[in-house]
């Protein structure tokens, strides 16, 4: 009660600041425990398998008598992981690529558009099967898969923001004092398209863990015992006719949870960097 | 008209070239895989000669040049030959053929469940903005967003099939009988908690975005006429509301057909459903690839369809759009 009085006094910019830090800190702590995790805690205990949650495993155990909350952390730790080297790359490209199409023009942007038609024309979950297939398989193919096909969406936005501001007349100034198309991509034009960067960086996470768990669900990539979302919850699915629940139930919600905290900092993010978007 | 006819060429033509670079693409990444397709066709144990498999390679061109080998394919192709499947011992086109109606009928229920869903959840939230259904909504839609359609698969298994017993636990037909003696009951069946899946994450994007609509309509000054003219809110709504939100919402449904097909890989393995997605995700595992090219050329034709559906439907539908003289 007296956090929420504490709350109502804050102003709104402080809360979303507040509510921003407490998801960014209860995210880190997720990934920061499932790599500082001792493999024992998850490991096969015979004398314990099939349990029904309880106090002493809150998630319940599996088949084999493996922790189903320590795996599933752990595989949560991984996804974050993941979601975090291939939203940071895609974001990257899209970056690169944006500023490329829309500051050169002419051919080098019909290129690039064509590309991300390109990209776009291939369902998402046929073209990582697809990547992953190219690369054989393995966590390799996961990670690379995910991370180099996050980029046409953001490549759009991006190129659109630029085409906004290309003759803008601080941009045609500058120009005209002779800087190089580079300096002035790198000195006018990013610092205004930064804001939409971010956040989209941010947005582009709930999709690649989603499809890192998709991806892997199906068989691709990581090895059958590995503590992964997508695996824990295809074992589940395996063995769905014994009728134990909380193998679908927990990991599962897990997930949508961690997907929708990513949702959320986006959105507190976007109203501190663009107040007007505060408005709708 | 005329102009309508030139838009409609100048978009088929960039789509003809995008299904070309498309196939080029998919055929690059799946041809330089290390997975050995010699290995994957005689099976890791059979003790097969360097000379065996010397001749399976120069019988499949496998030591010609990248680019010849495309134009094989492509020309094989053009002829309607797609190769012969190797986990399955079938002709490619076989295979495609019987997956196909399966996984099109999947979508095709998926589709519009979750339009006609989607769309009247978003016009009933856009218009009682702000009430306790509204936030339901719009909450409802945030919650499905994030949860991925095989989890959802998952849980309705979990409910449905093992805890209730109404429906079975997979496939499109009952185990063990004739396909001609399956009844169309039976199919239905079979179809009904997978295409309730798939369509599930269809609804939020569809229902936000209306709702979205319905709400910028509600502020139009021609709303505000109308409401001075005494016309009741629902009036309003069907008369000058749904004309309005009807066509983006049509486009916008037609353009997301590529996560639908996403979505069908995973919900048709939960459900074990024979489509074109179980038998995608199997072709990738096994080192199948004339399969996985099939399908996934499959696939990119679904799309290219669904979009140029959605561009073609947003010139025509829209006055605007046709008398502005510039397509999506």
């Amino acid at each position: 009660m007296k956090n929420l009085r504490m709350n109502s006094k804050l102003n709104r910019r402080t809360k979303t600041v507040v509510l921003a830090g407490v998801i960014i800190l209860l995210l880190v702590s997720i990934s920061i425990f499932g790599i500082v995790m001792s493999p024992e805690l998850y490991a096969p205990d015979y004398s314990a398998k099939k349990m029904v949650p309880s106090f002493t495993h809150p998630f319940g155990t599996d088949y084999l008598g493996r922790d189903m909350f320590f795996r599933s952390m752990k595989g949560l730790s991984t996804s974050i992981l993941i979601g975090m080297l291939a939203a940071t790359v895609s974001a990257f490209m899209a970056l690169a690529l944006g500023l490329l199409a829309a500051t050169a023009g002419g051919w080098v942007d019909k290129v690039v558009s064509y590309f991300v038609d390109l990209f776009m024309g291939v369902p998402h979950m046929v073209l990582l099967m697809l990547i992953s297939f190219m690369l054989g398989g393995g966590l390799k193919g996961v990670i690379i898969g995910v991370a180099v096909t996050h980029w046409p969406n953001l490549t759009r936005i991006i190129r659109g923001e630029v085409m906004q501001v290309r003759n803008a007349q601080y941009v045609k100034a500058s120009r005209k004092f002779g800087t190089s198309k580079l300096q002035v991509a790198l000195r006018h034009i990013v610092p205004h398209v930064l804001p939409q960067f971010i956040i989209g960086l941010i947005l582009l996470f709930p999709h690649a863990i989603l499809h890192e768990a998709g991806l892997t669900f199906l068989g691709f990539g990581l090895p059958i015992d590995a503590p992964a979302i997508g695996i824990i919850l295809s074992e589940a699915l395996k063995h769905i006719a014994t009728g134990m629940w909380w193998l679908v139930f927990f990991p599962g919600v897990m997930l949508v949870i961690v997907v929708m905290l990513f949702d959320k900092l986006g959105e507190q993010i976007k109203l501190l960097m663009d107040p007007g978007s505060a408005q709708e | 008209m005329n102009q309508l006819l030139k838009q409609a060429i100048s978009t088929l033509i960039r789509m003809v070239l995008l299904l070309v670079g498309v196939s080029m693409v998919t055929f690059l990444l799946v041809i330089s895989s290390p997975i050995d397709p010699i290995d994957a066709y005689v099976g890791a144990e059979s003790n097969v000669s360097q000379e065996q498999r010397d001749n399976i390679a120069e019988y499949w061109g496998l030591n010609n040049p990248p680019v010849e080998r495309y134009f094989t394919w492509l020309s094989n192709l053009i002829k309607g030959d797609m190769g012969t499947s190797i986990s399955y011992q079938k002709p490619v086109t076989e295979i495609l053929g019987s997956r196909f109606l399966a996984s099109l009928t999947l979508m095709a229920v998926a589709w519009l469940l979750s339009g006609i869903f989607g769309f009247l959840l978003g016009v009933m939230s856009g218009a009682m903005q702000g009430s306790i259904f509204d936030k339901c909504v719009k909450a409802l839609c945030f919650v499905l967003s994030s949860t991925p359609t095989f989890w959802i698969g998952l849980l309705f298994l979990m409910l449905f099939s093992v805890v209730l017993g109404w429906f079975p636990i997979g496939l499109s037909v009952p185990i063990g009988k004739l396909s001609s003696e399956v009844t169309l009951l039976e199919r239905v069946h079979h179809l009904i908690l997978p295409a309730f899946t798939l369509s599930i994450t269809g609804i939020s994007g569809i229902a936000l975005h209306t709702r979205q609509k319905i709400i910028d309509v509600l502020k139009m000054d021609y709303v505000l006429f109308a409401k001075a003219r005494g016309e009741s809110k629902w009036t309003l709504i069907r008369r000058h509301g749904l004309r309005n939100i009807a066509i983006p919402a049509i486009t916008l449904q037609f353009a997301s057909i590529s996560e639908l097909f996403g979505g069908s890989v995973l919900a048709e393995n939960v459900f074990s459903y024979p489509g074109l997605g179980s038998a995608a995700s199997a072709a990738g595992l096994k080192g199948d690839v004339p399969l996985l090219l099939g399908i996934a050329l499959c696939s990119v034709l679904f799309v290219f369809a669904g979009n140029l559906i959605a561009n073609l439907l947003y010139g025509i539908l829209n006055p605007q759009i046709r008398e502005g003289g510039k397509l999506g």
